[in-house]
């Protein structure tokens, strides 16, 4: 590394150290590095967050990595054990390569993940901030409702949606943002109770700013932090709801090498042929652990508070 | 932007009267909004009840007599308010694949997730609170390092993979365990049916025989769902502690000079008892849950597996009846555990 660069690199790693923040932007730069450095020293967090990195790596170049075709059958080589020729993992019981199905169900995987990420939060924040803001009897109704979803145990109510919409990824997708998204808005509903009476709204309001600009522009980006870290603790349960959901024949639709229904086409031999449905598993663990280690890391470093649990 | 939460109007009537009533109006608003979402779910639902019972060629007077007779005509109002008359007598509708009524096939299959549930939520109680105790107690040693990792397990594993593990190694390689199903097939219909849970049933006809059965097929699964629940009862264990033993009469105790264990167990313990009760009755209502996928695995004939198999054959009666009976009883038991914190609890009095 030349000098030049590292000067500038000890440069940018003191401006978002500096004491006094000059601009906005900064401010909020030197709030996310020591974030960041508060994270960096949690050594779980950072071992999830390596696991979900390479996850994402494999998603995208699976075509790349997978010695063989993730769909190409192959019945003269069917149920081979781990180590059989090329296939490392072995075949299942079409003689398709088992590495390289998991190779490519980590793109379902990320894509439900990411989906759900999205569609939940922003359904909760939606609603949350609605009811904290507005309150009266908006409040009482949208609560109840949310108090309704939440009453429902969730993998049931997933599968009762799931049912009636037809199986496959997409309706996974929804049913499981439709019955995740009631712990997100009574999240952002306590968030806005504590922000709406204080001054700056205050002062936003005299300004003349109508409750839409409030909500959008003031609220929701201070109810984020703890928004992500929920999120994030919960996107472990999203996976094993989504591969439980696989392994009953309701999400992803064969062939696709969705990690769940892989494990559930194993079932049958598993006594015999235990790899065929032991090594989804492992995948399915390895990510949801590395989901609940960065969450928790995430939330030891951004709520204090709730630390510990 | 007054009367903030709807406080006010309520303040002349005297709180006996106010909190019963409140909690029943929010039980009752909770149960009639859950049927309102399961009978929108058998609304959405894209297959023609009509076509379902008239088959494809019957005449379009035939497909009309049906549909005036199904209902279908009225308002979704008026039609819901049949549903939830229906209901309250306990009328699920018709089993397709059974051709039972869903509520005679509940009965039977309810009692055996029951047993399992129990269970299981009395192995996490039995490890997970010990657990908990120590591990918030050694904080920071590595009896608080395993029990951090035992939930973090508990937290990442999908519980129908375990299961298939567990069969394996425990039925399969080892041994020591009854496969699938309740009870091997030359002991079933030995005893004869009281509660519907074989090892109260087969104590009661004093058939050991059957229970030493019943017990070998059940301890798998009951296991693996009693880890789940040991997961999150010692981790809130853990927290709740944590809480007591940094409050000052814990510290003032250890000065009085008590022994620790007194300490902990007499002083400490005694305080997070009515929060445990809450945590345990979550569990409980979390485990009838977790109890879908492993019945599916173990073939237990029990209200999950029920749901799964008339999901498969589009059975759509079924599937919801057993929804509502689920959502139900979690009602119940978030009620009940609400119930008894209140009356346990001094300081919410």
């Amino acid at each position: 590394m030349s000098l030049a660069a590292e000067t500038e690199k000890q440069g940018l790693r003191d401006w978002l150290l500096a004491e006094v923040p000059t601009s906005r932007r900064h401010a909020r730069m030197a709030a996310w590095y020591q974030n960041w450095l508060a994270l960096r020293r949690n050594t779980l967090a950072m071992a999830g967050l390596g696991i979900l990195i390479l996850v994402i790596i494999i998603a995208i170049f699976a075509p790349v990595l997978a010695p063989h075709d993730p769909f190409t059958q192959d019945l003269a080589n069917r149920l081979k054990p781990l180590g059989f020729g090329s296939h490392w993992l072995g075949t299942d019981s079409l003689g398709r390569d088992i590495l390289s199905r998991l190779l490519y169900g980590s793109r379902i995987t990320l894509y439900i993940v990411t989906l759900v990420a999205i569609i939940a939060p922003i359904m909760g924040l939606i609603v949350g901030t609605i009811s904290g803001y507005v309150g009266g009897w908006v409040d009482v109704v949208l609560m109840r409702i949310t108090d309704i979803f939440l009453a429902f145990p969730k993998l049931v109510l997933a599968l009762a949606f799931v049912a009636a919409l037809g199986a496959g990824i997409e309706n996974a997708v929804l049913a499981i943002s439709l019955t995740s998204w009631p712990p997100y808005a009574r999240i952002a509903r306590a968030e806005t109770l504590t922000i709406r009476k204080s001054d700056f709204i205050q002062a936003i309001q005299l300004q003349g700013a109508g409750p839409f600009r409030i909500i959008t522009k003031h609220i929701w980006p201070l109810c984020i932090s703890s928004l992500v870290i929920r999120v994030t603790l919960d996107m472990a349960g999203v996976i094993l709801t989504a591969a439980g959901l696989g392994f009953l024949g309701l999400g992803a639709q064969p062939p696709s090498p969705e990690w769940g229904a892989m494990i559930s086409g194993g079932r049958k031999y598993i006594l015999d042929h235990w790899w065929v449905a032991t090594m989804p598993g492992i995948a399915i663990f390895m990510v949801s652990l590395a989901f609940n280690l960065l969450g928790d890391g995430l939330r030891d470093v951004l709520d204090p508070k709730e630390s510990g649990r | 932007m007054k009367n903030l939460n709807g406080q006010r109007k309520w303040l002349s009537i005297p709180p006996i009267v106010r909190k019963p009533v409140s909690t029943l109006s929010t039980i009752l608003v909770t149960m009639v909004g859950l049927l309102f979402i399961t009978f929108i779910i058998g609304r959405v639902m894209p297959v023609d009840p009509v076509l379902a019972i008239v088959g494809e060629r019957a005449s379009q007077e035939q497909y009309d007599a049906t549909y005036i007779a199904l209902g279908l005509d009225q308002p979704l109002l008026v039609q819901f308010f049949y549903y939830l008359n229906d209901v309250f007598h306990g009328d699920l509708g018709e089993s397709i694949r059974t051709g039972m009524p869903v509520f005679e096939d509940i009965k039977r299959f309810f009692p055996a997730t029951l047993e399992l549930a129990t269970i299981g939520t009395l192995v996490g109680i039995i490890v997970g609170i010990p657990l908990g105790v120590l591990a918030a107690v050694k904080r920071g040693t590595w009896i608080d390092q395993i029990a951090r990792f035992v939930a973090l397990i508990g937290y990442s594993i999908p519980v129908f993979w375990i299961g298939l593990v567990g069969l394996l190694i425990f039925y399969g390689i080892l041994d020591w365990v009854g496969g699938p199903g309740r009870l091997d097939i030359f002991y079933e219909d030995l005893i004869p049916p009281v509660t519907g849970m074989i090892l109260v049933d087969s104590l009661l006809a004093g058939d050991f025989e059957v229970f030493y059965n019943a017990f070998s097929h059940i301890v798998l699964p009951a296991s693996i769902l009693g880890y789940y629940s040991l997961a999150y009862i010692s981790r809130m264990t853990r927290s709740f502690m944590l809480e007591q033993l940094n409050s000052e009469y814990v510290t003032a105790a250890r000065v009085k000079g008590l022994s620790e264990s007194r300490v902990i167990w007499q002083h400490a313990f005694r305080n997070i008892g009515v929060q445990l009760i809450t945590v345990i009755a979550l569990s409980y209502a979390g485990l009838l849950e977790g109890s879908v996928l492993t019945e599916t695995i173990f073939s237990w004939p029990g209200i999950g597996s029920y749901i799964t198999t008339s999901l498969l054959s589009a059975d759509m009666a079924a599937v919801l009846g057993g929804t509502v009976v689920v959502g139900l009883v979690f009602v119940c038991l978030n009620v009940l555990s609400d119930i008894l914190y209140r009356l346990l609890d001094p300081r919410a009095k």
